[in-house]
């Protein structure tokens, strides 16, 4: 066989492999995209997303999760007392032993979320797959819903923001917390904590579905004692904790 | 048992005009801060992402639950039949409608949204117990307004002790729901009692008695009308009894939470290391606020004084804004426990004493609040016929007769 037809069936097979490839793409891409909602399917729920914290992974001084959030979401990363912060880093040590841990908070997306009963208008809802929100159009900033709380995850809008992220629409006067990045997991993706947290290498921040068996953060919540913060007050938060 | 009969005032000397365009000035100071507070955002006034509820609130809660307290003096006359009190009632009504006016109208100004309020009236949730009150308070504004009718209109007096009644258990219920919006509050160390709910309603009480007394003088000494001290010795012992009461509570409240091992860090704060809050408390709302007043009011001389019986008023009514202050303010500026038995610290002021500082604004705003209520009953008693002419002891002997 000469070169020349060596290279030929060398060419027209990559061309071949190529255009299968360029064929098999778009039902590859959709196959991922079906994990995600279409636009016009409800919420449903016999889904239930959480994230499961493992505090043992999560580095203090690391604020990588916090500043993913703030990129995310179009907020200022301000932290004076009138600045919104939907996720931060708590610095924890035991009083008597001194052992230290640090894990991000945000809304734990509650169950029974306080916020929902207390709002009056009903502009704090959560959605049927588990996720707490604030209906942006029907809050009259009341305040009510931070008052009531446990996590302090609420933060008032105190003034007029500029350069918003056009996915997650923002307002003076009105309150907002943590999404749980509902713009992105509607499209089959990851929180941007947990993918800033996993970009950083320390993968302690798991997004799932809790109601999903073969989920890992199910199967990670079935095998190993994890923790509620509040557990006290039966709220029954979609954010578990590891290592605390 | 011959009628007292109630005369509006003639409303035309200088000393009333001043009166009006002093409260009307303070209420334009209030909007216009309500105006500035809109149009720049909280960031102008002392509230935070820590404490979310500031000045407005302490001032506003504080006439909202005066108002019902108001009514009191109106149902002692009609749900329990003392005659005394009748001649009383219009003014009682009308300072619960002026007061609860007042009150809501800084709620309104201070939301977020305050041109939302349309949507507070449009959709509810009926688990929150915020929305309860939207129908409590309407619902009180209307009954208390029938309620005024009935006693005023001569052909409806048959249906003044129904609706005296209806006044009576709404106001508990108003009450219940302002002091509920704090005992439901579980997550706050501050709040999470049942009991709140019946210590507003004797608060309340007392509150709203010091500014009926505070107001009946004023008004009687102004226009000239003979104001007995049979009525006035009689509405100062009740103000004595309402102050102990509220005290009493405050021990309860206290004394439970000091039991408690998980609230003893709220108990230290708001007893002994907070500062601004454990001087309010202490000074404000104890000393000032109560033991004081409760003192003069004993006094056998000075409790027989019309002076001193206005100055123990004047300091139930600041010492009940201190409540306000550290009942509200306080309990914010207490962190909430996220870990019990761990240090918590955090960019977002987790395990810190909060901060807030008072701007002028909310200030005016709160004093706006007063001022309202201040214009409404100035005007109203000028138009229609709620003070009584007289309540001169002879008037009184001869409308109360032997019924005491």
């Amino acid at each position: 066989m000469s070169d020349v037809n060596q290279s030929r069936r060398e060419f027209l097979g990559k061309t071949a492999a190529a255009t299968a490839g360029l064929a098999i793409a778009p039902g590859v891409m959709l196959i991922d995209m079906a994990h995600g909602r279409a636009p016009e399917d409800a919420a449903s729920s016999s889904v239930r997303w959480g994230m499961l914290v493992d505090s043992n992974q999560c580095k203090p001084g690391c604020n990588d999760c916090v500043t993913g959030c703030n990129k995310e979401n179009g907020l200022s990363g301000g932290t004076s007392e009138t600045d919104s912060q939907w996720i931060r880093k708590v610095e924890l040590k035991d009083l008597r032993s001194g052992i230290t841990a640090s894990l991000p908070m945000m809304c734990q997306h509650c169950a029974e979320p306080p916020c929902v009963d207390v709002c009056p208008t009903g502009a704090s809802f959560k959605r049927a797959d588990g996720i707490v929100l604030v209906d942006k159009h029907i809050c009259i900033g009341c305040r009510y819903c931070v008052m009531a709380c446990p996590y302090k995850a609420r933060s008032f809008v105190h003034e007029e923001l500029t350069d918003q992220n056009p996915d997650v629409p923002r307002g003076k006067g009105v309150v907002e917390s943590c999404t749980m990045c509902v713009h992105r997991i509607d499209k089959g993706q990851n929180t941007a904590c947990a993918d800033a947290c996993s970009a950083a290498g320390h993968n302690a921040i798991i997004f799932g579905d809790l109601n999903d068996p073969n989920s890992e953060i199910a199967k990670r919540v079935a095998t190993y004692a994890t923790k509620q913060v509040r557990a006290d007050l039966g709220l029954n938060p979609g954010v578990r904790y590891q290592g605390i | 048992m011959s009628a007292i009969s109630l005369r509006q005032i003639e409303g035309r000397s200088m000393g009333y005009y001043m009166l009006l365009a002093a409260f009307g000035l303070f209420v334009l100071f209030g909007l216009g801060s309500a105006l500035y507070m809109e149009h720049n955002g909280h960031i102008v006034t002392g509230m935070n992402n820590q404490v979310v509820w500031g000045m407005p609130h302490v001032f506003a809660v504080f006439l909202i639950v005066a108002a019902s307290g108001a009514l009191n003096v109106a149902s002692i006359g009609s749900v329990f039949g003392k005659s005394m009190y009748k001649p009383l009632a219009p003014l009682s009504g009308l300072l619960a409608i002026a007061l609860l006016g007042g009150g809501l109208t800084v709620l309104m100004l201070d939301l977020g949204r305050p041109d939302r309020v349309i949507v507070a009236m449009t959709y509810y949730n009926f688990k929150s117990v915020f929305a309860w009150n939207v129908f409590l308070y309407t619902g009180f504004f209307t009954i208390v307004a029938a309620y005024i009718w009935t006693m005023m209109e001569r052909r409806m007096n048959a249906f003044t002790k129904p609706l005296g009644v209806a006044a009576f258990i709404w106001r508990l219920l108003l009450t219940t729901g302002t002091g509920s919006i704090f005992g439901f509050l579980v997550a706050r160390q501050a709040y999470d009692s049942a009991l709140l709910a019946p210590m507003f309603i004797i608060m309340s009480f007392a509150y709203g008695l010091a500014i009926y007394l505070l107001v009946l003088m004023v008004a009687f000494n102004e226009t000239g009308r003979p104001l007995g001290d049979k009525v006035l010795l009689r509405l100062k012992k009740l103000l004595a009894v309402f102050i102990s009461a509220s005290l009493y509570f405050v021990a309860v409240f206290h004394m439970t939470n000091l039991y408690f091992a998980k609230k003893h860090g709220i108990e230290s704060f708001i007893l002994m290391n907070g500062g601004i809050y454990t001087q309010l408390f202490w000074i404000g709302q104890i000393l000032l606020g109560g033991i004081v007043p409760l003192a003069i009011l004993f006094h056998p001389a000075l409790g027989k004084s019309r002076t001193w019986i206005a100055v123990s008023s004047v300091l139930v009514i600041l010492g009940g804004l201190a409540q306000m202050y550290v009942t509200i303010i306080g309990g914010q500026a207490f962190p909430l426990e996220l870990f019990p038995g761990m240090h918590e610290s955090s960019s977002f002021f987790d395990g810190v004493i909060h901060g807030y500082k008072p701007s002028l604004p909310e200030i005016m705003l709160g004093i706006g609040g007063i001022a309202i209520a201040g214009v409404i009953t100035t005007f109203a008693i000028k138009i229609l016929n709620f003070l009584p002419a007289s309540l001169e002891d002879k008037v009184m002997d001869a409308h109360h007769g032997a019924k005491q």
